[in-house]
């Protein structure tokens, strides 16, 4: 069977499967819409935690971009990992014993304040939109390029699966078919990697393939003959960066405190029944996240070689099918500028004749490798598991801020049960519209913006709920103005440094403290910290029965099941 | 203080004792060996690794999972030793 036909298939069995799940996991209760009915167990919430994490970026785009930055790529492997030590230990399960449905729901109820709730509301949509229009752009990549349809109509098949499965199911349909979702993505991912570490050098697991020595015979250590390569070429060695250690540290610690801080991972954390089940669940969702962030970077390097082996001075009327076949999407392209035939791969951007996008080198890698069709149709279904899952995520974020958080807390306290319900399933209906509208039209700023969006979140939501629980006399003064001076800040420099929207994009020697804007946000966290604390100690403190609230959730007995409204 | 408050408040700090160990090894392992200190770890190698580049891209991913169940376990202790595991 052809790789076209493969795809099809399993494209089909999949989607069946999850819009099956759909049909069987229906919400029937507000509660089974916010939070599925609050009895998810550890592992299904771990898995469905992994899924919603895992997006199109980790699966497609992370292990070309590391391919490309070598040891620059680990601010990634480190930032989105670490994240979760803090989230475990510092949130999560804190946030679970207070058993409310929404990150606004806490800052709002914690720091006593409609305005609070607002400020979180606004933050948790910022951070949420830009995301997601990401992973509909995703879904529209894949599909243009296994299934040979218009990236528009491919965005618009995406939004309708979705929309049925979100809508009809709420939090309970996305949780299950999240866990369809990551045991789709991760085998996707695997498959690939195994065969491959198995070719390049004898050994059956990539974490250690990476290490290992070369296939050939000549007992030279793969990691050995890359650095060699690519010194050869003129580019850095793999093993060694081109950023500076202050602005790896500061983006690595950016990307940690917004993976802790992002509104669609935390929400995952109320659907279980207990405290301890909060923690145990953070723990299994690393595991899981970990077998795919350990396998990347050997992906990367893996990949590397094998293009450059592939391409590095052959004939380009040599080349395979898979390289005319990315040629014809754009995201391959050969200038034979000396006109030699041969195709030149080197540093020198005035001599280097190849531009290869860093997405295509988890697609295509099965192809580069040779490996059968049915492996190369297994990744096209693993991108869309991945994007999609992702994708429901954010939108039940979205809207539950909207019918939750601003319908039924600010605007129409007395809503009824069943027309909060319809609230929340009219509000995922138009941000699916929206989201999908901005996947067909993708805004210039939105790819720069999705790395911002952890910033983001670093800057405004992580202080607040972290003073929230280890600081007991935070007061509502502090945490508004901490999460409004970060979110501002941060926003100003993306705006300035990245953006261009002040004027001409400063050159890098004029970054504050040599930090770049993806790593900004842990400056901006800082000063809303610095912000917080200094506005607290100038203002009342918070009423007494706040306080018992925090001295309740510290304690994980109690109030078995999330609270009732 | 009443006898309950003095179990939540040494439960509380025992908590906290607990995250500033655990999270001190979380910064050494990202921070410490996969960046400040990557360059002179890098001297060292390991198989094909070279040690400072495998703690940025193995090694201190191994260790998170590692220290998210070590938490786990010493926090299913420690509420079974002030009862509350209920």
């Amino acid at each position: 069977m052809s790789v076209q036909v493969w795809t099809y298939l399993l494209v089909g069995i999949t989607f069946t499967l999850y819009i099956g799940i759909a049909i069987w996991s229906r919400a029937g209760s507000t509660k089974d819409f916010y939070v599925a009915g609050g009895g998810v167990s550890p592992l299904a919430n771990g898995m469905a935690t992994a899924a919603d994490w895992m997006s199109a970026a980790s699966f497609i785009s992370m292990a070309g971009i590391i391919a490309f930055a070598g040891y620059d790529g680990s601010v990634y492997l480190m930032g989105w990992t670490g994240g979760y030590v803090l989230l475990a230990l510092l949130l999560a399960p804190y946030l679970r014993k207070f058993g409310k449905f929404t990150v606004p729901d806490f800052i709002g109820d914690r720091y006593y304040s409609n305005t609070a709730r607002l400020v979180a509301v606004f933050c948790a949509l910022i951070v949420s939109f830009t995301y997601v229009a990401g992973q509909m752009r995703g879904v529209g990549v894949v599909f243009s390029r296994f299934l040979q349809v218009d990236i528009n109509t491919g965005v618009v098949i995406g939004m309708i699966i979705v929309l049925f499965y979100a809508v009809l199911g709420g939090m309970k349909g996305i949780t299950y078919t999240q866990v369809a979702q990551y045991c789709v993505l991760i085998f996707a991912f695997m498959v690939p990697a195994i065969f491959i570490s198995f070719q390049m050098t004898g050994n059956p697991v990539p974490q250690l393939g990476m290490g290992s020595t070369l296939n050939d015979g000549s007992g030279t250590y793969l990691m050995d003959r890359l650095n060699g390569l690519s010194t050869e070429l003129g580019f850095e060695e793999y093993t060694d960066g081109s950023k500076s250690v202050m602005d790896v540290f500061a983006i690595t610690l950016a990307l940690m405190v917004g993976t802790a801080g992002l509104p669609h991972v935390i929400v995952r954390f109320f659907t279980v029944k207990r405290v301890k089940d909060a923690r145990k669940s953070a723990g299994l969702a690393l595991l899981l996240i970990a077998i795919l962030y350990t396998t990347a970077p050997a992906v990367s390097v893996f990949a590397k070689m094998n293009l450059i082996d592939t391409v590095s001075n052959e004939q380009y009327s040599q080349m395979p099918v898979w390289f005319k076949n990315w040629e014809e999407t754009g995201l391959l392209t050969f200038n034979d500028k000396n006109k030699d035939g041969v195709i030149q791969y080197v540093a020198d951007e005035d001599r280097n004749e190849l531009i290869v996008d860093n997405d295509i080198m988890v697609l295509a890698n099965p192809e580069i490798a040779n490996l059968p069709a049915w492996v190369i149709a297994l990744v096209a279904a693993g991108g869309l598991a991945a994007a999609l899952s992702t994708a429901a995520g954010l939108l039940l974020v979205i809207s539950a801020s909207v019918s939750h958080d601003l319908i039924k807390k600010v605007f129409k306290p007395n809503i009824s049960e069943k027309g909060e319900l319809w609230a929340a399933r009219g509000a995922a209906t138009v941000a699916v519209v929206i989201a999908g509208y901005f996947g067909i039209n993708p805004p210039g700023f939105v790819a720069a913006v999705v790395a911002l969006a952890f910033g983001l979140a670093a800057a405004s939501f992580f202080p607040a709920i972290v003073l929230g629980i280890f600081y007991k006399k935070m007061n509502k003064e502090g945490a508004i103005g901490g999460m409004i001076v970060g979110i501002c800040l941060m926003l100003f420099y993306m705006a300035k440094f990245k953006l261009g929207w002040l004027g001409e994009i400063p050159d890098k020697s004029e970054w504050w403290f040599g930090i770049s804007p993806e790593g900004f946000g842990t400056v901006a966290m800082i000063v809303n910290f610095i912000v917080a604390l200094t506005i607290n100690k100038f203002t009342p403190a918070p009423p007494s029965q706040v306080q018992e609230i925090v001295e309740n959730i510290r304690i994980p007995s109690g109030e078995g099941k999330a609270v009732e409204h | 203080m009443s006898e309950k408050q003095k179990k939540a408040t040494a439960y509380w700090k025992e908590n906290v004792r607990y995250l500033f160990i655990l999270l001190s090894i979380w910064f050494s392992v990202s921070f410490g060996a996969g960046i400040l200190f990557k360059n002179a770890l890098n001297t060292i190698k390991i198989g094909g690794f070279e040690l400072g580049f495998w703690f940025a891209q193995q090694g201190s991913i191994y260790v998170f999972v590692v220290l998210i169940f070590v938490y786990v376990r010493l926090m299913n202790k420690l509420d079974k030793k002030y009862g509350y595991n209920v």
